[in-house]
């Protein structure tokens, strides 16, 4: 009876929808090995790059799209995750290198265990600085909450800057194994896609969207908020720890300034462009700026703009992004996707898939 | 069953509600009434847990629920809706009401994302009763739609039905029919007697209509500025000297007409 009313919305068939899917996701992965065989190493690094803002837009997007919880403490997590797995997979005489200004400590100097684990501890510990901050923080609200946590994130920051003998201070670290491959980046980002879905299309999405859509209604509906509002920090904590440190063995360097607030306005460009509260907007928004970041580079250099002419400007290409930001605030607040997501039936609504014929629909 | 005890609250200098003593008898209908500010929404708020009383209990069968936090009170059995309407604005009918579905199915963040059966078959077992309460309150065709796109009425009338999805004991109802016209409201009045019937539960609402409360309230509770002035059936209320001067004032024609109405009944 269920699936008779449900139905009615459908325009594409269960299993024409199922089938669709499997083609899709085979030609993604296809896109993967290609991509990782025949492009050249720049491009190669900007295709992986995208795969890890995807991990950390979504990230983000559980907090401030899914869960109301507007949080800028995402830098701050990353560093966290970066550091720790940086440190515990970079060999004992890498770190002699890096640290000639001060020794490391010794309890430090001589572990060196395999990526995975490390890239997991680094996402656990992370989780544990978001539980330890997301107790007293997530009493806060909105701008509030913006606040503290951007306030926790800077403060990271300086820590991992004064303490010299374990981060190796404001020097960073260098070197670092190129751990971060194509595939396992996409495996990460394909296993954050498939995460969210299953957690936002599930019982317990339910209730963080509910508390996103009216905190006081939720609760009286019996949702324990502050326990809800938690572990969604705790999961975005985690997810941003492994983010940093995917992001950390792909650069191969970290230093406190990589994680400076505008990482987490990079991040949170992403997810507003994308769609508050959309998968797929987060997914394409992390394609398409990590993209155009690298290919409006040229605007950075010398320009002739016939009128002006330029002979380079850093930053430059940022005013393109502000100027998008701006666009859309003011004619499509929602971002790409709003609230929406990908469907097969949506495609066909705009036409672009043939609609179920009427004797398909009834099964 | 629900039962406050010289409850009070104070927010600074202001108290504003004092020595409250109600009470809510099984399957009886409960109004709470007075002019603006006299703290009726105050009230609602203690008994749910959302404010703390500075002093006095209240007590719920033999709990005492004066300090769990709202939604252990909820899962007590009292479940409330807003005087503004507060649904989940991005979801549609039936996911709203699931929301309080996940209420009674201990919904666990590890088998929410694994899709474990168990899970599943408590979901779908949800789904069929949240499309059935819809269906016994007739919103069953508006299922799919979004919360936000149904007239005023339903979604006032889907307040209630998500509220009636935690399965409560005790509806506590804040002003059901405000911004109504007399049509709509007393097809609310009949849509809250219905209430009682099918599901055997107990009601306190707060209500302006006069109509609505003479109409349907058992027992009713006069505030005015926090102090409880006149308490009984409508009978005794609409002829109390006291509520007609503060809050009734000389004009009481919704309430002769509320009598004659009554008188008819």
């Amino acid at each position: 009876m269920i699936d008779m009313v449900q139905n009615q919305n459908n325009t594409v068939s269960a299993k024409r929808r199922r089938i669709l899917t499997i083609i899709a996701c085979a030609a993604a992965v296809l896109f993967i090995i290609v991509a990782d065989k025949f492009f050249d190493r720049f491009s190669l690094r900007v295709f992986n790059l995208c795969a890890i803002y995807i991990v950390l837009s979504l990230s983000l997007n559980l907090l401030n799209g899914f869960t109301g919880l507007f949080s800028l403490g995402h830098a701050g997590f990353m560093a966290i995750g970066a550091y720790i797995c940086a440190l515990l997979t970079m060999s004992p005489a890498q770190k002699q290198i890096n640290f000639y200004l001060q020794p490391i400590v010794p309890w430090l100097a001589n572990v060196q265990i395999p990526f995975i684990p490390a890239l997991f501890l680094g996402g656990i510990v992370t989780a544990l600085f978001a539980l330890l901050i997301g107790l007293p923080v997530l009493r806060l609200h909105d701008d509030y909450l913006a606040i503290a946590t951007l306030g926790f994130a800077e403060i990271i920051r300086v820590v991992i800057t004064n303490m010299q003998n374990v981060t190796n201070g404001a020097l960073g670290l260098k070197g670092l194994p190129k751990y971060s491959t194509t595939y396992v980046v996409w495996a990460f980002a394909i296993l954050s896609i498939v995460f969210m879905i299953a957690l936002i299309h599930s019982a317990y999405g339910r209730s963080l969207q509910a508390i996103r859509d009216n905190e006081i209604a939720a609760q009286a509906m019996g949702i324990d908020v502050a326990h809800v509002k938690i572990v969604s920090f705790v999961i975005s904590g985690f997810m941003a720890g492994i983010g940093g440190a995917l992001l950390g063995h792909l650069m191969q360097t970290i230093d406190p300034k990589m994680f400076v607030l505008s990482l987490t306005y990079n991040i949170l460009l992403i997810v507003v462009l994308g769609g508050n509260g959309s998968i797929t907007g987060s997914v394409i928004a992390s394609i398409v700026i990590t993209v155009l970041m690298e290919a409006l580079r040229f605007l950075d250099g010398p320009l002739n703009l016939i009128i002006v002419q330029t002979n380079g400007l850093p930053g430059f290409r940022m005013v393109v992004f502000s100027l998008l930001l701006m666009i859309v605030v003011i004619y499509r607040q929602r971002g790409l996707m709003g609230t929406s997501e990908f469907s097969w039936d949506s495609l066909a609504k705009i036409g672009l898939l043939p609609r179920i014929k009427h004797n398909e629909r009834v099964q | 069953m629900l039962a406050c005890n010289h409850t009070t609250i104070r927010f600074g200098g202001l108290i504003a509600v004092n020595d409250l003593n109600l009470k809510v008898n099984d399957q009886e209908i409960t109004g709470l009434i007075g002019p603006n500010g006299a703290g009726k929404t105050t009230a609602f708020n203690m008994i749910t847990g959302v404010y703390k009383p500075t002093s006095g209990t209240i007590m719920w069968n033999d709990t005492d629920i004066t300090k769990l936090k709202p939604h252990q009170i909820t899962k007590l059995g009292l479940a409330r809706t807003f005087q503004n309407i507060r649904l989940f604005s991005e979801m549609n009918v039936l996911e709203n009401v699931m929301v309080a579905e996940n209420l009674r199915n201990h919904v666990n963040l590890f088998e929410s994302v694994l899709h474990t059966p168990a899970y599943c078959k408590r979901e779908q077992s949800a789904t069929e009763n949240a499309l059935s309460l819809l269906e016994q309150v007739g919103l069953k065709e508006h299922a799919y739609d979004s919360a936000t796109s149904l007239p005023y009425g339903q979604q006032r009338r889907l307040e209630i039905v998500r509220a009636l999805a935690t399965k409560p004991k005790l509806l506590l109802l804040d002003e059901p029919a405000a911004g109504m016209n007399p049509q709509e409201a007393s097809d609310l009045m009949e849509f809250i007697r219905k209430i009682r019937a099918d599901f055997g539960i107990s009601i306190l609402l707060i209500e302006h209509h006069m109509q609505v409360v003479m109409g349907i309230c058992d027992r009713m509770y006069v505030l005015e500025y926090g102090n409880t002035i006149a308490e009984g059936t409508p009978m005794e209320i609409s002829t109390n000297q006291k509520v007609i001067d503060a809050y009734l004032g000389t004009d009481n024609e919704d309430i002769q007409q509320a009598q004659r109405e009554g008188e008819h009944a």
